[in-house]
């Protein structure tokens, strides 16, 4: 087959830039269903559940497109690495599930709000847990045979994810906290500043920790970061990491209301930066790079087409309905 | 049956799809009910509209809730139970299901919170083009995940490289050959099944008595509209049946359980097929109405099943049922909608108890149809997830084991038989509470989805009616 474009590069950006998004979208949800649960009484609860009810679902579907594109771009990939974490899929399905009609279900079944209202909650936390997971097994690689998974459903069980799980604990708990100030004033405000404070901590020292582990478990990815002349090109990545922390943490701790959320964000693409530059061109580590998972040119110019064309528009749609929410949760927005 | 990796993960698919297309089957529907609503409101001004949209927007709120996160795990499932499947045909069926994304799910998304939440946030206008895009993103789903099961049915458009599909021309994968007329036939069964719970509750509410004119009108223009459905979609039926012959020929004999190819085959009204024996005990059968059924020709020639080596016979039993269940509530169905049209002529519509009752009772019914429907179409595709091309036991995850499957089959049966019935019990708490009664001084709903949970007022409880 003659190549004449090459779509991978534009394929991998955009890929990357779905499960950003997702990432910070569902992220800040299923980090303010987390704090839901630590919520004092039923009135922060439903200010709370109020800052996300009208853009979960549209959070969420970048799940969906996330999963669609790498079946779409990466075929292969998508093939190999969802059979290998099929149960963290499964717990993340499950408790998506459990979180998603709580959003309906607390509200009308007065008799089960507790229930319901703890379903939002733990399901939020083993969701993000088992994300967690399912990137901590990505970064650590497959067991491959020919075109297949060859490992075991259970291989996803390592310290490794189980530190990623908790990390994503305290990053979405973080992105969530950052949400709640933007959206909501007083005592709720008050919570999520020390809330995210908390969770500001458990990220950073999880980005220390993954920063240690990450290169010590193999030798391309220690040679990437700290070989000459990459250990001073990619400097700014941990410099700039020091930075945003700092500046997030005055954010928390301070007045300022948008701060907080942004550099919450800022450490998640630092830390998705320093993930992508680990692993690149690997899409099923160690065995795939990104070029040899890629579906063929003819699929990918064919979605490629209706994704620049519809993207946009996706995307400005979506920013008029959280522009129509915007500004703090008001008191009369709801059922007619 | 042995239990394997490969029954049990089809186990969980027809699980995990079965539950989730009760939802579509009526979200796609009353998406299209709201916005019509809408802009009926719009048009009119009059405030039933906007009383009987905002009842029925409480109980999409909530099916529609539920279909997207049971929709999330329909995707995954290629992946998790089916990898080979999806490493082999990837390079066809991802584009339909990425468009369905792109087209659907965010339109859905985006304009479901503000048609939920955005009543008094953005102008009349902008709100009914809200549950306008909500709705035709509907439609959009429907139309990619249809055309993406049709081309597994009759696969076009392709060609084959070392085991793995690849597209030949876009236009023939999404126009397989099937696809128009399911599209049709499920889109239609999707707005029937929808007009039939409309109107059953809008006899409910007529019996009742309390919201009698909002019933009213829900049973009016859901009459008008069945009455054009449900004899389309028996001709579509008919239409889609001869399409399957054609290119499902194995399919068509196990739904008819012809076992020996003839002419002038008789309709079998029922009978306990055997797969061992290649026959058919307890028939009831007309002579040759199989035969103009089926082709249109007395004497028309059907195809047996013992053409077909065993290896590529669908099981009998399941699609030689289903079918006649779905049928079954298609007859039902036309009577019901025979019987409405007459007493609308003889203007007591509304005040003929029995029909109301029987009008009530069949609110369901489109949802067993849709069932058995579904059921007729994929049990009789096996044992084939790319028609004649790639076998359901190859298209299975390698890595699984048994038990693996069997662990995540009890989540999803758990966690489904818990989420359903809640999700139901919570839509007939809203259907018995009615439409609210315009009052003169509308309390303000505080802080919306806040301290609610009971938004109805006392009037509509006074009528007795507490259960």
């Amino acid at each position: 087959m003659t190549q004449v474009l090459d779509f991978v590069p534009l394929w991998t950006f955009l890929l990357g830039l779905a499960v950003f998004l997702y990432v910070m979208l569902d992220g800040f949800d299923l980090g303010v269903g987390m704090l839901f649960g630590l919520a004092p009484d039923a009135a922060s609860r439903n200010t709370m559940m109020s800052t996300i009810a009208p853009v979960w679902d549209g959070n969420e579907t970048w799940l969906v497109f996330g999963g669609l594109g790498l079946l779409a771009a990466f075929p292969l990939a998508f093939a190999i690495i969802i059979p290998a974490v099929y149960f963290p899929i499964l717990v993340m399905l499950l408790a998506l599930v459990f979180r998603g009609v709580a959003f309906e279900f607390r509200l009308r079944d007065a008799k089960n709000k507790t229930f319901w209202d703890h379903a939002f909650c733990y399901g939020s936390g083993v969701a993000t847990f088992a994300q967690g997971m399912v990137l901590g097994t990505f970064i650590q690689g497959f067991r491959v045979s020919g075109r297949h998974f060859a490992g075991n459903s259970f291989d996803f069980l390592s310290p490794f994810a189980l530190l990623t799980g908790v990390a994503l604990l305290f990053g979405y708990g973080l992105l969530g906290a950052g949400w709640l100030i933007l959206k909501t004033e007083g005592s709720v405000q008050a919570a999520a500043r020390r809330q995210g404070r908390i969770c500001l901590i458990g990220v950073l020292l999880a980005i220390v920790i993954v920063s240690i582990w990450t290169p010590s478990m193999s030798e391309s990815i220690a040679a990437r970061w700290f070989g000459w002349p990459n250990i001073v090109l990619l400097a700014p990545v941990p410099l700039a990491t020091v930075a945003v922390a700092w500046l997030t943490w005055r954010g928390f701790a301070g007045e300022a209301e948008a701060v907080p959320f942004i550099g919450a964000i800022g450490l998640f693409v630092l830390s998705y930066l320093g993930i992508a530059i680990s692993l690149f061109p690997m899409i099923v580590p160690p065995h795939f790079t990104l070029w040899q998972a890629a579906s063929s040119d003819r699929t990918q110019a064919f979605v490629l087409v209706g994704t620049l064309a519809l993207l946009p528009v996706v995307l400005m749609y979506t920013g008029w309905s959280y522009w129509v929410f915007r500004g703090k949760v008001r008191g009369d927005i709801g059922y007619e | 049956m042995e239990l394997d990796p490969v029954i049990l993960s089809r186990l969980q698919f027809a699980w995990v799809i079965g539950w989730h297309i009760l939802l579509p089957a009526f979200t796609v529907g009353i998406a299209s009910f709201i916005a019509v609503l809408e802009g009926l409101r719009l048009a009119t001004g009059r405030d039933v509209y906007l009383r009987i949209s905002t009842f029925w927007i409480k109980i999409f709120a909530i099916a529609f809730g539920m279909g997207v996160v049971t929709g999330i795990v329909m995707p995954f499932q290629f992946g998790t139970n089916w990898s080979n499947f999806s490493d082999a045909v990837a390079n066809v069926l991802s584009p339909l299901f990425a468009y369905e994304g792109l087209t659907a799910f965010f339109l859905e998304a985006a304009f479901l919170g503000v048609l939920l939440f955005g009543r008094k946030l953005v102008p009349p206008w902008a709100h009914f083009v809200s549950a306008l895009m909500v709705a035709i993103g509907t439609l959009f789903s429907s139309f990619w995940i249809l055309a993406a099961n049709s081309w597994m049915q009759t696969p076009s458009g392709y060609e084959i490289v070392n085991g793995q599909f690849f597209a030949k021309d876009w236009f023939e994968v999404i126009f397989s050959p099937s696809f128009p007329y399911r599209l049709m036939h499920v889109v239609v069964g999707f707005f029937a099944t929808a007009g039939f719970v409309v109107l059953g509750v809008g006899a409910y509410l007529v019996r009742r008595r309390s919201s009698a004119e909002e019933g009213r009108a829900m049973m009016s223009i859901t009459l008008w509209l069945l009455t054009v459905l449900v004899p389309l979609q028996m001709i579509i039926g008919d239409q889609h049946g001869l399409n399957t012959r054609l290119y499902q020929p194995a399919k068509l004999a196990a739904i008819e359980a012809r076992w020996d190819t003839e002419r002038r085959v008789p309709l079998t009204l029922f009978a306990i097929p055997s797969e061992k024996t290649e026959s058919n005990h307890f028939a009831i059968e007309v002579p040759w109405l199989g035969s103009l059924i089926l082709t249109h020709h007395l004497d028309g020639e059907v195809k047996g099943l013992k053409e077909f080596p065993a290896d590529q016979r669908p099981p009998v039993a399941v699609p030689f049922f289903a079918f006649r269940i779905m049928v079954g509530c298609g007859v039902l169905m036309l009577g019901l909608v025979l019987l409405g049209g007459w007493l609308r002529w003889r203007g007591r519509l509304y005040d003929t108890p029995l029909f109301l009752r029987l009008a009530q009772v069949a609110a369901p019914l489109g949802f067993v149809a849709v069932i058995a429907g579904w059921c007729v179409t994929e049990v009789g595709r096996q044992p084939w997830t790319v028609y004649g091309l790639l076998r359901t036991a190859q298209s299975v995850s390698p890595s699984l084991t048994t038990y693996d499957v069997a662990i995540s089959l009890a989540g999803y049966m758990l966690v489904y038989l818990l989420i359903y019935p809640s999700g139901l019990m919570l839509m007939l708490r809203v259907v018995r509470k009615g439409p609210e009664q315009p009052v003169e001084d509308p309390p303000k709903v505080k802080a919306g989805r806040l301290h609610v949970p009971v938004l109805a007022r006392a009037p509509s409880l006074a009528e007795g009616e507490i259960r």
